[in-house]
């Protein structure tokens, strides 16, 4: 045996927990707005994400029949999905979505559970998101959810039931970045589940702001899909994400109004 | 029997399982989730459920979503 001192990893060995299962990437993305397959696999795999998001929808009947099937690029046997109930306006249409969901990928039961409210904002519609909760907790859903930046209603989420609570940073696809850091922050404090920013992000930046408020992950697309080169933006998205989980766990300086020296002043010969 | 399939209508032979509904359509063997008048149909009882005249069939798969 060596009797080298293994230096100690601070970095290692911080995994994300959703649902009692150990994910190393704490970037979750979707798969939508990209120009082709290639590069919808290309970005995500750049991202290092291991849940990502897919969309639930009909069937093209007699047409494109040999088009490429997203599964097949995005496959669950290299992949957690997350099916995301996103288009969905009522309780009832995103209960169908997940029962669906599950169907089709043999039993899962991580769901993001969105419901929205209007087609401007794409807000959460709040009174059929809990709805919904009820419906498919009793189903036995795993659900992360995505709502808005109210601690209140964050709570409830968790409360009721809920793997994740997600709020939203900013409008969804409106790269706004985190619109209100406060709300997040006190989300997060209050929280026994893993918070998510989902939505509203639009550079590596945001996502490390997100991080250093102390969320356990951040879930994006347009970000990265509308960037001029999704799969670069993908890579510093990844690296925003680290360096802002870094940076929560070491322990920001105060801020100060005035100066502090770096160097010492003892010992100055002039 | 008249039968509604993804918000279309269309004209099937009576007395037809959901496994032939999917080959007939050529969807036989994809990936894919099957709901008749707004219940599961689960991919196990495919040979053994029958569409009914006026069933609404949406079949629907994953594609790329936030």
């Amino acid at each position: 045996m060596s009797s080298v001192m293994q230096p100690q990893l601070h970095s290692t060995a911080d995994p994300l927990i959703i649902a009692g299962v150990e994910y190393k990437s704490r970037l979750l993305v979707g798969t939508g707005k990209y120009k082709d397959m290639d590069e919808t696999r290309a970005a995500t795999e750049a991202s290092g994400a291991e849940i990502v998001t897919v969309a639930i929808r009909r069937t093209n009947i007699g047409q494109n029949a040999d088009e490429p099937n997203l599964l097949d690029v995005i496959s669950p046997d290299s992949y957690t999905l997350l099916p995301n109930t996103a288009g969905c306006y009522t309780a009832s249409d995103a209960v169908r979505t997940c029962r669906l969901a599950r169907e089709l990928l043999d039993g899962h039961e991580l769901v993001k559970l969105e419901v929205l409210g209007d087609e401007q904002t794409l807000f959460p519609d709040i009174i059929q998101t809990i709805e919904a909760t009820e419906i498919l907790v009793k189903d036995g859903f795993k659900i992360m959810v995505y709502t808005n930046d109210d601690p209140i209603i964050a709570k409830r989420f968790e409360d009721m039931g809920c793997v994740a609570v997600m709020p939203l940073a900013a409008p969804i696809g409106s790269g706004l970045g985190i619109r209100n850091p406060h709300n997040i922050r006190t989300i997060v404090e209050n929280a026994s589940v893993p918070i998510l920013v989902d939505a509203g992000v639009g550079t590596a930046s945001d996502a490390a702001i997100a991080m250093e408020l102390g969320c356990d992950g951040v879930l994006m697309n347009t970000a990265i899909a509308g960037a001029q080169d999704p799969v670069l933006m993908a890579s510093a998205m990844k690296k925003g994400i680290q360096a802002g989980r870094e940076a929560f766990r070491a322990g920001r300086i105060p801020r100060k109004r005035f100066a502090s020296a770096s160097s010492p002043i003892d010992g100055t010969f002039f | 029997m008249n039968i509604i399939i993804n918000g279309t209508a269309s004209e099937y032979p009576d007395k037809l399982s959901a496994a032939e509904l999917l080959r007939a359509l050529g969807l036989a063997d994809k990936r894919l989730a099957l709901e008749i008048n707004e219940e599961i149909v689960s991919r196990s009882t495919y040979d053994s459920h029958f569409i009914h005249p006026g069933d609404r069939v949406e079949i629907v798969h994953a594609i790329g979503g936030g």
